[in-house]
């Protein structure tokens, strides 16, 4: 075996042993320090764990692949936001009163088309501007968050429709229905990424993007494709959560964005672009609600949670570092 | 003919394009609302741009050094937090000096990795603003901060007295703005940063030591980080740990509109001060015309993008990009 094949092999399972690490931890811490009876390993535990990742991870599956771009999207709160504010308001909508509850299906279908419409445009502006992603989405995630709250100001918009309540919290062969949302969205991004020629470009793109464009592929419409996608996903997230919440904060989904890129990053996929999965970015999203968990199994402040998931982003940068010695020199941003 | 011409109005609007900008949001602004232009509204927009203004000057260093810094704000709350801690506990002057060590460190820390052991900023920095955000909620206990004594104590000159006739907020900005500006255009130090973003390569092979100068960049981020702490904590003499949250963006904000390249190697300090005064105006002149406070934030995304934007398509001489 090359040192190169142990060394990818290593890489692509850490996050996987990581998340082994820090169940045998805070099972073991847990049986010390834990003030409740139940163990952490505890299989309701699990489940609810899982439920609580979907609204970052269905995000960060969209994340995944515009940053395999070599692309970044700091918007995504911010339209998470909208979808959410459009999906409540819209349930009380005059002109949908004769609906019933078929209104629901309608709402759905709006908020994901506002986020998959301001996801497009961001991927739009881009395209037809150059202006690098970091700018475009930094300016839209201000731009969009000033649209919340022009929206209703301070105040929540909430609405609260039993039906949909009912719908989001039900389970079906024992998983919530916010947990079979994350978990389809990985299967399609993954069969996206993995299977099609889209993928493929996305690979290549961003990896090299002059030679994409040699190879004869269309790089604009691509990335756009690929922002609608995220922005399509941020709206998704906001559907499935706010069905059961029923209540949206104008601040809410603020540093999402901070959330989603270090589940991305932690799951492996390269900031530069032209590397990353959907099943290490999986990997990220359970790690880090994991520790959110289980820091607080065990006890520890809330405060813990950051100071603790910022550090070991940058050890994992560093170790990735250390493996990578002599990989590509790296894009600067 | 024409194209030449074309060219050429292209080239000085992106040369000057912000300041022609700003004088023609100025002018509309006036015409609007004639209070726009008094001497009192340009010093109360002055003196609330201050504290970003003062953090804006860090990270121009730090983005012509072709890096980012998104833990200033973060940073921020914690300066502000641990001085108001420390001012009742050991006196203000030895709280102020603790306080400015300890961000110094923390911007020493992210010297460190992105300079010397090269990781990518963009990452270390989301990192740091996670993790000092962590330590400020530790260190506070979750609890806001406040001095037992707001009358007695003369700490609140930073944020709240006048000193020739001025703000001293406002004094802070603009002779920090010009040292470092004078630093950055006049120094072999602020020609070394430009030589490091504009090409590191290049700079390292003509004996640069790239690495010492991206670690003195975010030394001076975090100096001004832990001024602008300073007079946030004694404008208010007491504060919510989350204080700087978000800043970092705003910050970020200005540098771009001011016209520094995220690629490094481009902006000025002068610049810089430009595109902080252009965010505080339009705020102003956006509520002094009746709109709503948010709308604000709509009009930057648009006027950042369109800043961004005819820069970028000055410099290829097409509007339009060239990605198929």
């Amino acid at each position: 075996m090359k040192f190169g094949t142990f060394s990818n092999a290593l890489k692509s399972g850490a996050i996987w042993g990581f998340i082994l690490i820090e169940l045998i931890f805070f099972s073991v811490a847990g049986e010390f320090l834990s003030l409740s009876d139940k163990a952490f390993m505890d299989w309701e535990n699990m489940l609810l764990l899982l439920k609580q990742s979907a609204p970052i991870g269905i995000i960060a599956m969209g994340m995944t692949i515009v940053m395999v771009n070599g692309n970044i999207d700091l918007s995504v709160g911010a339209t998470f936001a909208i979808a959410a504010i459009v999906l409540l308001d819209s349930l009380t909508w005059p002109i949908f009163a004769g609906l019933g509850d078929w209104v629901i299906p309608v709402a759905w279908l709006l908020a994901l088309t506002a986020g998959t419409v301001l996801g497009a445009l961001n991927g739009f502006i881009v395209w037809k501007t150059g202006v690098d992603a970091f700018i475009v989405t930094l300016g839209s995630m201000l731009g969009y968050r000033g649209i919340v709250f022009m929206f209703n100001g301070e105040q929540p918009t909430s609405h609260l429709n039993w039906t949909l309540v009912d719908f989001a919290e039900a389970e079906f062969l024992g998983l919530a229905t916010a947990s079979w949302f994350l978990l389809a969205c990985t299967f399609v991004l993954w069969f996206l990424m993995a299977k099609t020629v889209h993928g493929r470009n996305a690979y290549a793109i961003g990896d090299n993007r002059e030679a994409a464009v040699n190879a004869g592929i269309r790089v604009g419409p691509h990335i756009m494709i690929n922002f609608a996608i995220i922005g399509f996903l941020a709206a998704l997230s906001a559907v499935v959560f706010y069905s059961e919440s029923g209540s949206v904060n104008p601040n809410d989904g603020q540093l999402y964005e901070l959330w989603v890129i270090t589940a991305v990053v932690l799951g492996g996929t390269k900031i530069t672009g032209g590397a990353g999965s959907v099943i290490g970015t999986l990997g990220g999203v359970i790690a880090i609600q994991l520790l959110r968990k289980g820091l607080g199994h065990i006890g520890a402040d809330t405060s813990t949670v950051n100071l603790v998931i910022g550090l070991i982003l940058i050890a994992v940068l560093i170790l990735d570092r250390q493996l990578n010695v002599k990989g590509k020199e790296e894009l600067k941003i | 003919m024409s194209t030449l011409s074309k060219q050429k109005i292209g080239g000085i609007l992106a040369k000057q394009g912000i300041l022609i900008a700003f004088l023609a949001f100025m002018v509309a602004f006036t015409i609007a609302n004639p209070k726009f232009l008094t001497p009192d509204n340009i010093l109360s927009v002055v003196r609330s741009s201050a504290i970003l203004g003062v953090m804006a000057l860090g990270v121009t260093f730090v983005v012509i050094s072709g890096n980012l810094d998104l833990s200033v704000g973060s940073m921020m709350s914690f300066s502000t937090i641990v001085v108001l801690d420390l001012h009742d506990k050991i006196g203000p002057v030895m709280a102020i000096l603790a306080m400015f060590a300890m961000t110094l460190a923390l911007g020493a820390v992210i010297g460190f990795l992105v300079g010397y052991l090269k990781l990518n900023s963009l990452i270390v920095t989301l990192g740091m603003l996670s993790a000092i955000h962590g330590l400020t909620l530790t260190y506070s206990g979750g609890k806001n901060m406040d001095i037992a004594d707001k009358e007695g104590t003369w700490f609140s000159v930073f944020g709240q007295g006048t000193a020739l006739g001025l703000p001293v907020p406002i004094l802070i900005f603009v002779a920090l703005a010009a040292i470092l500006g004078l630093v950055l255009s006049k120094t072999s130090f602020g020609r070394k940063v430009y030589a490091v973003g504009g090409n590191g390569t290049a700079a390292t092979f003509s004996g640069i030591r790239r690495a010492r100068t991206v670690f003195l960049c975010y030394i001076i981020s975090a100096g001004c980080v832990a001024t602008a702490g300073l007079i946030q904590a004694s404008r208010s003499l007491g504060s919510q740990n989350t204080v700087g949250q978000g800043l970092e963006l705003e910050v970020l904000a200005a540098v771009i509109l001011g016209g520094a390249s995220l690629l490094g190697g481009s902006g000025t300090i002068f610049k810089t001060v430009i595109g902080v005064l252009i965010l505080g105006f339009i705020q102003n002149g956006l509520l002094l015309v009746g709109l709503q406070f948010y709308v604000q934030f709509v009009v930057t995304w648009v006027i950042i993008i369109l800043a961004v934007w005819l820069d970028i398509a000055a410099k290829r001489g097409k509007l339009w990009s060239r990605i198929a």
